[in-house]
């Protein structure tokens, strides 16, 4: 858990009262609908087709349970009773009215939540592997670092006003959760020789109209250094930023034009010259953030507790906890991810009562402390072993047991024409159907780990790019049509999917999907290899041949 | 559906409305005969031409205080005279998410 300290609450105070006056200007007419736009969009307002859309920030992914209570009161009070966690750490509530908002936020604000650098062209919100400190083998916890470049670009000018908005993701594992390679700046906690901690860093990766991969620019930075040279590469970036052409203002297109070797030249350049400035960053500064990390207060536990081993003996809990259930740092504790991904459901949706009921989960096995990631499921970071089948019972009462993460009914989907002004196709109802085609257990775990994302236009936000499978929705003729790409990845192993075919209907999308599967269930040379590996191995013509043979 | 909010040339093919967001509290709206707002598409005001697709949308774009983001949608008339959304947007816009929500309000 993190403390916020006192300028923090004052800040986002200050935010919520002004931003109560400017919504009471907004609705007397004295402000037009051109000069509020951008002050709704700070406080993470935005239209979509039915409603006014509330995104709410969750630093680094993690929350206490009184933020999640919190943000239950507001789906409860001010929204339809039910909120959408996103790929990026926020929470979105689809329903708030303009003249509540005010109110919803000053309830967030009591627990320190807020909704700055959720939209607009700055700083957002800077993303971490939701596992972050209890990861084993994490090289240290990355939130600290979250923290520190979250303090220092808050409302920073320099931040506030890029050519577009700009997203940072850090990781500390080797198994990267925080897809930092589709980020415009995506950093990986080393060590060097000399056992210092310090940061690779990486810039240019994106998706949308435009999807690159992020290239490392240099291999380690050392860590009291990183402010100067992400404060470097934000000035490299701002010289040459297309801010005219909005579709190209964003850093990968800026590192594709020059090359990586200029732009790390450049940046180096930039660098050298500010390294050694106020921006060096004071070893007490780091201490005193890691002080305001509580860990919890571990208990010595047995690694096999008789209570799992009495529940091993249920082929529910086991299916269950192998896929659910992940190891932690700490001997006698787990980390349990909690699939937002029921059968029939919108992927990443939960409801007030699931949302307040969880947090009286954690209360009672997770030390008070639930993490968002970004595969739309949430997670309950230390759970003694022991308590693992009096967890899964409960989070079965409440349908949060879905024995389906990292499975291919593990979708992860953009709101897309449902709700979204800017969709060209449906998406959440293509993952409800899929959800249902594979909601055979036995099946999906034949199936092994494979990623499906859907995104409803080519912004790209279900990462469509990066799905194992993915589907994004286009638009022809007025009707919907979808196209299919396999071989996608958003791990340390990034890559993006290569088109199989034209596109299909709305009707088709599952069939295809069913074919691909069909077909890497025929070629795979071993139960053990994975979808992509028989990709990687055959490339997409096998694929290609099942899905059109037919069609 | 290319996104209307992309609407540049105005050009219509049809029968087509005005709409837009209630500004209070964001629901859909259509502007009306009577130069105001109304949650229901049948008393929407109906326009045939570009030039009168124009003129509703200058008066409803002027109208900012009642209602946001106007632009113009295709509609559909029934041979009852029922009004009858143009296209999948606006049908969604209509009548709502065509998935089952979570939690009913
Ligand atoms: C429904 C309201 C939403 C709107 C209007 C919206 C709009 C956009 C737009 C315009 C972009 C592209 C910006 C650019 O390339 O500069 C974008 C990117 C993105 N959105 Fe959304 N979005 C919405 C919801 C979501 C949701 C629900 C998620 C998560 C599930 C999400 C995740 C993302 C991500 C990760 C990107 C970055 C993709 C990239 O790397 O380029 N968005 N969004
Ligand atoms: S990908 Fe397109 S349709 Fe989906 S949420 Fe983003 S902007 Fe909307």
């Amino acid at each position: 858990m993190y403390a916020y300290d006192e300028i923090d609450r004052t800040l986002v105070n200050e935010r919520v009262s002004e931003f109560r006056d400017q919504v009471k200007r907004r609705l007397s007419g004295e402000l037009t609908e051109d000069e509020f736009k951008i002050l709704r969009l700070q406080n993470g307002v935005y239209l979509q087709l039915h409603a006014y859309m509330f995104r709410v920030a969750i630093p680094y992914g993690t929350l206490a349970t009184n933020q999640l209570r919190a943000l239950a009161h507001v789906a409860r009070k001010y929204d339809r009773g039910y909120g959408h966690f996103t790929t990026r750490q926020n929470i979105q509530f689809n329903w708030i009215k303009l003249a509540e908002l005010p109110d919803a936020l000053a309830d967030l604000a009591e627990v320190g939540i807020h909704a700055m650098q959720t939209s607009g062209n700055n700083m957002r919100n800077v993303t971490s592997d939701q596992w972050a400190g209890v990861a084993p083998g994490e090289i240290e916890d990355p939130r600290i670092w979250s923290e520190l470049i979250r303090q220092h670009t808050t409302l920073h000018p320099e931040f506030s006003f890029l050519p577009r908005k700009f997203k940072i993701a850090i990781t500390a594992s080797d198994h990267d959760r925080a897809a930092i390679k589709i980020h415009d700046i995506g950093l990986r906690l080393i060590k060097n020789e000399k056992n210092e901690t310090g940061f690779e860093v990486l810039v240019g990766g994106g998706l949308g109209r435009t999807p690159f991969i992020a290239k490392t620019i240099k291999h380690f930075v050392h860590g009291r250094d990183i402010l100067s040279y992400i404060e470097a590469i934000l000035r490299v970036y701002n010289q040459y930023g297309r801010r005219d052409n909005i579709y190209k203002a964003r850093i990968k297109i800026l590192v594709h034009e020059l090359g990586i070797e200029k732009f790390s030249r450049e940046v180096e350049d930039e660098w050298q010259q500010i390294r050694n400035s106020s921006l060096q960053i004071d070893g007490e500064v780091i201490e005193d953030i890691r002080s305001r990390f509580s860990y919890p207060a571990y208990e010595k536990l047995p690694h096999m507790p008789d209570q799992l081993r009495q529940a091993a003996a249920d082929p529910d809990f086991e299916a269950w906890r192998k896929n659910s259930v992940a190891p932690h740092k700490v001997q006698g504790y787990s980390i349990v991810t909690i699939s937002l991904k029921p059968t029939g459901g919108p992927p990443g949706d939960a409801t007030a009562e699931q949302m307040d009921a969880l947090a009286d989960l954690a209360d009672k096995y997770s030390f008070g402390e639930i993490r968002v990631g970004h595969e739309q499921n949430l997670a309950l970071p230390h759970v003694a072993k022991r308590d693992l089948p009096a967890l899964w019972k409960a989070l079965d009462k409440l349908g949060l047991a879905t024995p389906n993460v990292n499975l291919i009914t593990d979708i992860i989907a953009c709101p897309g024409l449902d709700y979204c002004s800017l969709a060209n196709a449906r998406s959440i109802p293509i993952a409800q159907e899929l959800t249902r085609r594979f909601a055979n257990h036995e099946l999906a775990n034949l199936i092994g780990r494979l990623h499906i994302n859907i995104s409803g236009c080519i912004n790209a936000c279900g990462h469509h790019h990066v799905g194992h499978i993915g589907i994004l929705g286009v638009e022809k003729n007025g009707e919907e049509v979808y196209q299919i790409t396999i071989g996608g990845r958003a791990d340390e192993n990034a890559a993006l999917g290569t088109l199989i075919g034209p596109g299909v209907k709305f009707d088709e999308v599952a069939d295809v999907v069913e074919d691909i599967v069909e077909a890497y269930l025929a070629l795979r040379e071993r139960p053990e290899e994975l979808f992509m590996d028989t990709v990687k191995r055959l490339g997409v013509e096998p694929f290609k041949e099942r899905v059109y043979a037919t069609r | 559906m290319t996104s209307p909010l992309e609407q540049k040339k105005i050009k219509i093919a049809g029968p087509s409305v005005v709409t837009a967001n209630r500004t209070w509290d964001g629901i859909v709206v259509y502007r009306t005969a009577a130069k105001g707002w109304s949650a229901e598409l049948s008393e929407a005001a109906i326009v045939r031409n570009s030039d009168e697709a124009r003129a509703l949308l200058a008066e409803s774009v002027a109208d900012d205080v009642g209602a946001i983001g106007p632009y113009i949608a295709p509609v559909q008339i029934g041979e009852d005279g029922k009004i009858l959304p143009g296209n999948l947007r606006e049908q969604i816009r209509r009548t709502g998410v065509t998935i089952g929500q979570p939690a009913q309000a």
